[in-house]
């Protein structure tokens, strides 16, 4: 199962290359690059260096005591990526990709950005190479999340918003695509997350799956043993293939994507692609999809601004369908539950994104006898999400 | 009849395409195919019938009719507006489809199916295949599906005579031209430039070169388009190619008409086109 991807991209009946013929001979060399320098030695060594060195890493798996009390089940350990440089994991994966870039010359990257982080993490990692940077972010998201906008631009990027279409991440990719296309021999398009063509899912796994391997070996320290159960949003998807991939081959660790359920599934207002969509085709990869019956794109609805997206990687579509991962739905009323619990019994102020995580082990975790051990991804910190956190607690900041 | 006749009756089937016979008369007569493209469904449907009409009575060769999407990646401004106006108009494939069967009662003109994936993938690819065929569509391009992903659906146009058509570009190298025209047939449409659709100011220069390399590896007309928006544009362009699109300006002239001149419009448009491909 860890085998995935076949030489063109496909997990099962997913992925693969579904793109305009203009970015063929971009993503082959990409992937020529990766299989050259990705294996190499030197590369793997420098990208580990970083790692430590830059953003921070090992992070911390810890047990939420407090939390694990409250409930009164499985014990809850929270893998810290939220202590990454930048504030969350985005940046494991853009440290990966600009090695890349420079090792194939490239003078610009661009990137795509939801909720802002994957955007700070390229911004980031321009500026300490010295590339020039183009950030597409969504009209809408750069209102809710505006500290994220001023951060990119204080890290020397350019923030274009983007006002087509339902003005999230979609279409800030939609625009990313187009800006490639127009400038595909000098610029390196860093994507976010395990999904676009191939090699794009294998690529930001790989990068991300340092936070299983880790979580891992810090498990079987602290506990001698391996989890029960794993437990991580899934917007793309790429903190939830970080912590998974690593555990694969474990039959008894059993796992769970959490997707944004918005105002819940049944209102239609909602994120969760696999819960509530079905397979086709965008950006580049065949996938589940929210659609209507025509096969247009339909409108996303979550608080998290990360989980906004009418798609997920490939790679999860085969694990659901492969039953090896299950994907279960939040709602932003049960994600707000638990953004406050983690913070008051925790200190720990988790991103929206993440805070779905949470409030899926929280429920979990009640199931499970005390002896049971639940690992959630921290994905990220809730800085960003003051101001949507205010407004939706009614608080006056 | 035996398998070795049915196979030279197929394979002479495909070389006498719609589109084929098209290309083979106007080298006939040394002309060069002028190939127009609008998006279905915008300004609405009853008015896409008419202009299909309005453009070949002014000069269009083929026709290529944009399936709206809900995200056209490949798409500059002028189409992404476009399609969300055809959208906005509740335009789906079966309507597109019988854009198609409405317009073939009345006009022999080779119409291509211009979209992208997902929503073909959606209507079924057997089934779309059958449908387009039988609406009279005469080709099929999807700006999204490289030869790589495309084997299922060559399969199902194979079966009803129906002809896939590829995008090459500026940045396909001999590998890519080669798988690709391995699966193409009807004709090639190289995109003249490395970006999204729209009309530019200039065609770029190194597009003969490009066209000629792509010659080296197929027979098949080449059609090159992305930005051909003047007469003198079209006159350049059909000095080397088997075909000239034109697609973003015509439909900026489409927006910017009004009901009452749309057709007068848009036909002045083409015909000039026409015009100064007939100069070259």
């Amino acid at each position: 199962m860890k085998k995935m991807p076949d030489n063109l991209g496909h997990f099962g009946v997913y992925g693969g290359r579904y793109i305009s013929e203009t970015l063929m001979p971009a993503v082959m060399e990409l992937e020529e690059a990766y299989r050259k320098w990705g294996a190499s030695k030197q590369f793997k060594d420098e990208f580990a260096y970083y790692l430590k060195e830059y953003v921070g890493r090992p992070t911390p798996l810890y047990l939420a005591e407090r939390l694990t009390k409250k409930i009164g089940g499985a014990r809850i350990f929270l893998k810290r990526e939220d202590l990454c440089h930048t504030g969350a994991h985005k940046i494991n994966n853009t440290i990966g990709q600009i090695l890349l870039a420079k090792r194939m010359g490239k003078k610009r990257v661009i990137a795509e950005t939801g909720a802002g982080q994957h955007g700070v993490a390229t911004a980031t990692v321009a500026a300490m190479f010295g590339l020039e940077c183009e950030i597409f972010m969504g009209a809408d998201d750069i209102k809710r999340q505006s500290p994220n906008v001023f951060r990119m631009k204080l890290l020397g990027a350019k923030v274009t918003p983007v006002t087509s279409g339902s003005r999230t991440l979609k279409d800030a990719m939609n625009e990313a695509l187009r800006d490639w296309v127009s400038n595909v021999y000098n610029t390196f398009y860093i994507i976010g997350t395990v999904a676009g063509p191939h090699p794009y899912p294998m690529l930001v796994r790989d990068f991300q799956s340092v936070i299983g391997v880790e979580a891992r070996r810090q498990i079987k320290e602290i506990a001698g043993r391996l989890p029960d159960q794993l437990v991580a949003c899934v917007g793309g998807g790429s903190n939830s293939i970080g912590l998974f991939h690593a555990f694969l081959d474990d039959a008894a660790v059993r796992m769970t994507g959490v997707e944004a359920g918005g105002d819940g599934i049944s209102t239609g207002r909602h994120a969760a692609s696999i819960s509530g969509g079905r397979p086709g085709v965008l950006h580049g990869n065949k996938t589940y999809l929210l659609q209507d019956k025509w096969g247009q794109i339909i409108e996303t609805h979550s608080i998290s601004a990360g989980l906004d997206y009418p798609g997920v990687g490939p790679e999860h579509s085969y694990l659901n369908d492969t039953g090896r991962v299950e994907y279960k739905v939040i709602t932003d009323k049960e994600a707000l539950a638990g953004f406050k619990a983690l913070t008051l019994s925790e200190g720990i102020i988790p991103a929206l994104e993440s805070s779905h995580a949470v409030a899926y082990a929280m429920k979990l975790a009640k199931k499970l006898s005390k002896d049971s051990i639940i690992i959630v991804c921290l994905s990220g910190r809730g800085d960003k999400d003051l101001d949507t956190v205010s407004k939706a607690f009614n608080y006056q900041l | 009849m035996t398998v070795r006749a049915k196979a030279v009756k197929a394979k002479d089937e495909k070389v006498t395409g719609r589109l084929s016979r098209t290309f083979a008369a106007l080298r006939a007569r040394n002309e060069k195919a002028l190939i127009t493209f609008i998006t279905a469904g915008d300004p609405d449907i009853k008015a896409t019938k008419d202009l299909i009409l309005a453009l070949e009575a002014n000069g269009a060769d083929i026709i290529e009719l944009g399936m709206p999407f809900s995200d056209p990646m490949a798409d500059g401004p002028t189409i992404q507006a476009s399609s969300e106006r055809a959208l906005r108009k509740g335009t789906t494939p079966e309507d597109v489809i019988d854009i198609v069967a409405e317009v073939r009662k009345r006009s022999g003109i080779p119409i291509v199916l211009f979209g992208y994936y997902n929503p073909i993938f959606q209507y079924g690819l057997k089934r779309f295949a059958k449908a387009a065929a039988s609406a009279g569509a005469d080709g099929v391009l999807v700006v999204d599906l490289p030869a790589e992903e495309a084997g299922e659906l060559k399969a199902e146009l194979d079966r009803v005579g129906c002809d896939l058509i590829f995008l090459l570009t500026p940045t396909s190298n001999d590998g890519r031209i080669k798988v690709t025209v391995d699966k193409a047939s009807g004709f090639v449409y190289f995109v003249s430039v490395a970006g999204v659709t729209g009309a530019r100011a200039s065609v770029s220069r190194g597009v003969p070169g490009y066209v000629r390399k792509i010659r080296r590896f197929t027979d098949l007309p080449v059609g090159v388009g992305f930005g051909i928006s003047t007469p003198a544009q079209a006159k350049e362009v059909a000095a080397f190619a088997d075909g000239v699109v034109v697609g973003s300006a015509l439909v900026n002239v489409i927006a910017s008409s009004g009901a009452d001149v749309l057709l007068k419009n848009a036909g002045a448009f083409v015909s000039a086109i026409k015009a100064g491909m007939r100069q070259g």
